[in-house]
């Protein structure tokens, strides 16, 4: 039987209202199902420090890691900035978004200013 | 004139000298225990760790003290902290590529995850940064994101060294156009090239 990827959409109003470390667990277990996370808005470095700390603790015989890569909300647009940062302000950070997965699965995700890359292992 | 003369020295016999800790971060094998033991045997005539071309040869931090680093007339005492590298993923099955055995593997990754956790918690305990970077390698990494915006983040200065100038395909101008809004050092590690600009820009970074 073939086996095909399997894609997870998280919206920021789904995982908004939790704290960090909910918000880290919650990842985890979707990714630990063998599931391609991809989440509206852009994880914070802190968060995603404390990302990599619990998927190291989390490592064993099934689980080998995480492939993570962000992608920022960009616009030229300085209007635009301006009404994003209020935004930002009043409902978070929904901009970008952030792509993880199970390192079984995803080899590697490369990534330059323009275009992001999704290899997944045979 | 005399008088001001005579303060200063009278009071610079008793200030403290200052002491900085100086973090070595950055992914898997991009050489920073390899700098780490350049710069200590520059001032020292010793190493601080082994290296290895397996990868998460530094499993735990390590720190050579009260490393006197000069440079002109200027000298400043650093502790040097190497950290192991930063890592989303440990599969234990690469390391019997390199010849280890099953339980050297095991035992290899299971302190690599550990040694990535104690990396992290380190940040604290950091005055500034050099976020060590392999220059053969994409810097569009997200491992090396996280470091440079946690760094950022903690108000931490940092400077990028881009390492491995020696090998062919090194590029430091690919590490700049990723990372614009920082101070970029080429050098080798291994062969000693750029180190003179290198320590120039550390004193600069401590400033």
């Amino acid at each position: 039987m073939k086996k095909g990827l399997t894609f997870q959409f998280l919206s920021y109003d789904e995982i908004g209202s939790l704290n960090s470390s909910d918000r880290i667990k919650e990842i985890l277990r979707i990714v630990k199902e063998n599931k391609i996370l991809l989440i509206e808005g852009k994880m914070k470095s802190e968060e995603q420090a404390m990302l990599i700390q619990k998927t190291m603790q989390e490592i064993d015989k099934k689980f080998q890691g995480i492939e993570i890569a962000t992608i920022e909300g960009k616009n030229s647009n300085a209007f635009v900035n301006v009404i994003n940062s209020l935004e930002k302000m009043i409902f978070g950070d929904r901009s970008g978004f952030t792509v993880i997965g199970p390192a079984s699965i995803v080899k590697e995700i490369k990534k330059d200013p323009n275009k992001i890359e999704l290899f997944t292992k045979k | 004139m005399v008088i001001k003369e005579f303060f200063n020295i009278f009071f610079s016999m008793f200030k403290r000298k200052k002491l900085v800790r100086l973090g070595f971060y950055g992914p898997v094998n991009a050489g920073k225990t390899s700098l780490a033991n350049r710069i200590s045997k520059d001032f020292t005539g010793e190493e601080l760790g082994t290296v290895s071309k397996i990868p998460h040869e530094t499993r735990e931090i390590q720190i050579k003290e009260k490393v006197k680093i000069k440079k002109g007339n200027k000298e400043l005492d650093f502790n040097l902290i190497d950290t192991p590298g930063i890592a989303t993923k440990i599969d234990y099955t690469d390391f019997l590529k390199h010849g280890l055995s099953a339980k050297e593997a095991k035992e290899r990754a299971r302190e690599a995850t550990q040694g990535v956790i104690e990396a992290i918690k380190w940040l604290e305990n950091v005055d500034c940064v050099l976020v060590v970077l392999d220059s053969t390698e994409n810097p569009y990494n997200q491992v090396n994101i996280t470091i440079i915006g946690n760094l950022a983040a903690r108000k931490i200065p940092v400077l990028i060294v881009g390492n491995k100038i020696d090998v062919k395909k090194s590029s430091i101008k690919r590490i700049e156009s990723a990372f614009p809004q920082y101070k970029v050092i080429g050098l080798s590690a291994l062969t000693g090239n750029g180190m003179e600009e290198f320590y120039n820009e550390l004193f600069n970074l401590v400033r």
